[in-house]
């Protein structure tokens, strides 16, 4: 399995969509890796930096409703991947790219508005997120305070992470 | 128990449930395409899975950017040709004899009612409009399809759509779907099926059906879906005249796979579209919608009528009753690519490439092309295009640019005046 958990990467927006997290012209590459430097180019937004420093120590992304909506291409877990970020927390996510990410072995994990309201409430304090896959809690950590939350994933999407993603457990299968 | 057509299609496809709430289903069609397929082999290869569930049911294409446009669009052109070389896959589209994925694979008659569609391809959702059970995958479900002919799902639950009413001229399928996703918005079918019925819908050739299945997961669905009637039976005779005694059996047959009389949707939306105006996207989300009164007069720096939503020959058709006769504006550069070679050759017969050509539009050959910025016309930042594709996200048709998504009729009309402009206020010519 992968590690799951660190610093958190905000972004404050509903409906992000994989052209943003991934542009198109990118996706002649062959090697994930390639990928890499191309993290979210095309996502603009107040504040956000795609060149940031802080981006690339973020382990887990913290973001709002229908995360990955659009294409298909698996390339967004992928550049996710690459940069070490595991983890997408959302309070909805595009039907795609959240089977996409358990298909990697990768969490996209859902929590109700409200959660996702406290979560960004410890924004800019130095916010840390640890993950508890076998009970299914989330921890937020940070200099203003800590706070655990439960979430749900479905069995299925649990069994793919710990097999090591789809093609595994399907061809041992069936 | 009554069920809906997509749940009619899992029960008869389930192969598997590992978990509650997870169907594995056997898949009927694999679709593959250069831009996703590639990085699936090789990952196959790295495995030391390099294998084919059943060569007859791949099909592939190569379609994105084509002809090649550099050394690494050619490697994956080249990935795909020798893998299908090495696994006896006949149906291969290669340049030529290619078109856009979702115009060509139901042309050559490969999807049917009742059938289960993957491809590592959003749009997947257009072969619904069969009748089919059609979805978009990622490269792993792309890869465990073409290895073992199954992929996951959760269960379906349906949205219904009634369209009903009389449909004004000037408008079309396009101005619908875009209508359907406003209200929707996008979100408000993730995890859904939308099932397109009513009078408006039974009236429809298969390729409108098909613009409307396009824009399904624009809302977020699964799958687009319609019920497969006479026309479907139409459009599919050439392909299954061999397995019906006659056109009302192949319709009795195709019947069986009908939604239910009160079976269960989860949501269900009516749509009136006699007072329907066309429609133009006006921001960067498929569901920023406005009527056209408040879009026109809109400056626009190119025109480009193609894609898997409205690249195919009534779309070209339309276009062309616009342009006949008139030259668009010099403040402008209009695109048409027919979406596949039968449409190309179509629209040549019929004399659509001229009025294209004389009316001062550039004719590519079938390709995605500007849809999504990776080969012939991409935009330069700032610039903006009035398009008949299906995204308008930031960036799509290039860095920097934008794109309001709208109608071919729209489109003809808007590349005369160079502005957006209502195609109801021109006169359609005879073609
Ligand atoms: S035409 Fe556009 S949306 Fe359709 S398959 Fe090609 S790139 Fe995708």
């Amino acid at each position: 399995m992968k590690t799951y958990g660190g610093k958190v990467l905000f972004l404050d927006r509903s409906d992000i969509n994989t052209d943003e997290i991934i542009p198109a012209k990118y996706l002649t590459e062959i090697s994930k890796e390639a990928l890499k430097p191309h993290m979210l180019e095309d996502f603009k937004f107040e504040g956000f930096n795609p060149q940031d420093q802080s981006l690339s120590e973020a382990k887990v992304i913290v973001t709002r409703s229908n995360f990955g909506c659009g294409s298909s291409r698996e390339h967004a877990p992928w550049v996710f991947e690459v940069n070490d970020i595991n983890v997408v927390i959302a309070s909805s996510f595009a039907r795609i790219f959240r089977q996409n990410m358990f298909n990697c072995g990768m969490l996209a994990i859902e929590l109700s508005e409200k959660a996702i309201d406290e979560l960004f409430a410890h924004r800019g304090a130095d916010a840390l997120i640890s993950i508890d896959f076998d009970n299914d809690k989330l921890t937020m950590t940070s200099s203003r305070s800590s706070k655990t939350f439960d979430y749900q994933i479905a069995e299925f999407d649990k069994a793919l992470v710990k097999a090591g993603g789809w093609v595994e457990f399907a061809d041992l299968k069936y | 128990m009554t069920m809906t057509l997509a749940e009619k299609i899992f029960m008869s496809h389930l192969k598997d449930e590992p978990f509650p709430g997870t169907k594995v289903l056997n898949i009927d069609a694999v679709l593959c395409h250069e831009i996703t397929t590639p990085v699936a082999i090789n990952d196959l290869v790295a495995r030391g899975k390099d294998r084919v569930f059943d060569p007859e049911k791949i099909k592939v294409v190569i379609d994105h950017v084509s002809p090649a446009k550099d050394t690494k669009t050619a490697i994956q052109g080249k990935i795909m040709r020798d893998w299908a070389r090495r696994h006896n896959i006949r149906d291969f589209f290669d340049i030529g004899r290619n078109g856009v994925c979702h115009a060509i694979f139901p042309e050559k008659g490969y999807i049917r009612p009742g059938y289960t569609v993957i491809m590592g391809d959003s749009h997947t959702c257009t072969h619904g409009a069969f009748g089919a059970f059609a979805a978009g995958v990622g490269t792993t479900d792309l890869e465990v399809g073409i290895l073992k002919g199954v992929c996951s799902f959760r269960a379906p639950e349906t949205i219904r759509v009634n369209i009903n009413g009389k449909l004004p001229d000037g408008v079309y399928a396009k101005d619908i779907i875009l209508k359907v996703i406003k209200t929707l918005t996008v979100k408000g079918a993730t995890d859904c099926v939308i099932e397109f019925r009513g009078d408006v819908v039974k009236g429809m050739s298969m390729e409108s059906r098909m613009t409307l299945c396009n824009m399904a997961i624009e809302a977020g669905g699964t799958s687009g879906i319609c019920m497969p009637d006479e026309t479907t039976v139409g459009y599919l005779w050439p392909f299954i005249s061999s397995d019906y005694k006659d056109k009302s059996a192949a319709l009795a047959d195709f019947k069986k796979w009908w939604s239910d009389e009160g079976c269960k949707y989860v949501k269900v939306l009516d749509i009136d579209v006699s007072t329907m105006q066309p429609q133009v996207t006006y921001g960067y989300k498929p569901d920023e919608v406005k009527d056209i009164s408040e879009m026109e007069g809109t400056p626009v720096d190119q025109i480009y009528i193609g894609s898997c939503t409205n690249g195919r020959i009534e779309d070209l058709r339309v276009a062309a009753a616009y342009l006949k006769g008139r030259r668009i504006s010099p403040l402008v550069r209009g695109v048409v690519s027919p979406a596949t070679p039968r449409i190309f050759r179509q629209a040549d017969e019929e004399g659509l490439i001229k009025i294209f050509m004389d009316s001062g539009f550039c004719v590519t050959n079938p390709t995605c092309g500007a849809c999504l910025g990776m080969s012939n016309g991409v935009l330069a930042p700032g610039e903006v295009c009035a398009s008949t594709t299906n995204r308008n996200f930031t960036g799509r048709m290039g860095k920097g640019g934008m794109v309001h998504l709208l109608s071919p009729a729209v489109a003809a009309v808007t590349a005369i005046v160079g502005k957006i402009a209502d195609p109801r206020k021109f006169k359609k010519e005879t073609i």
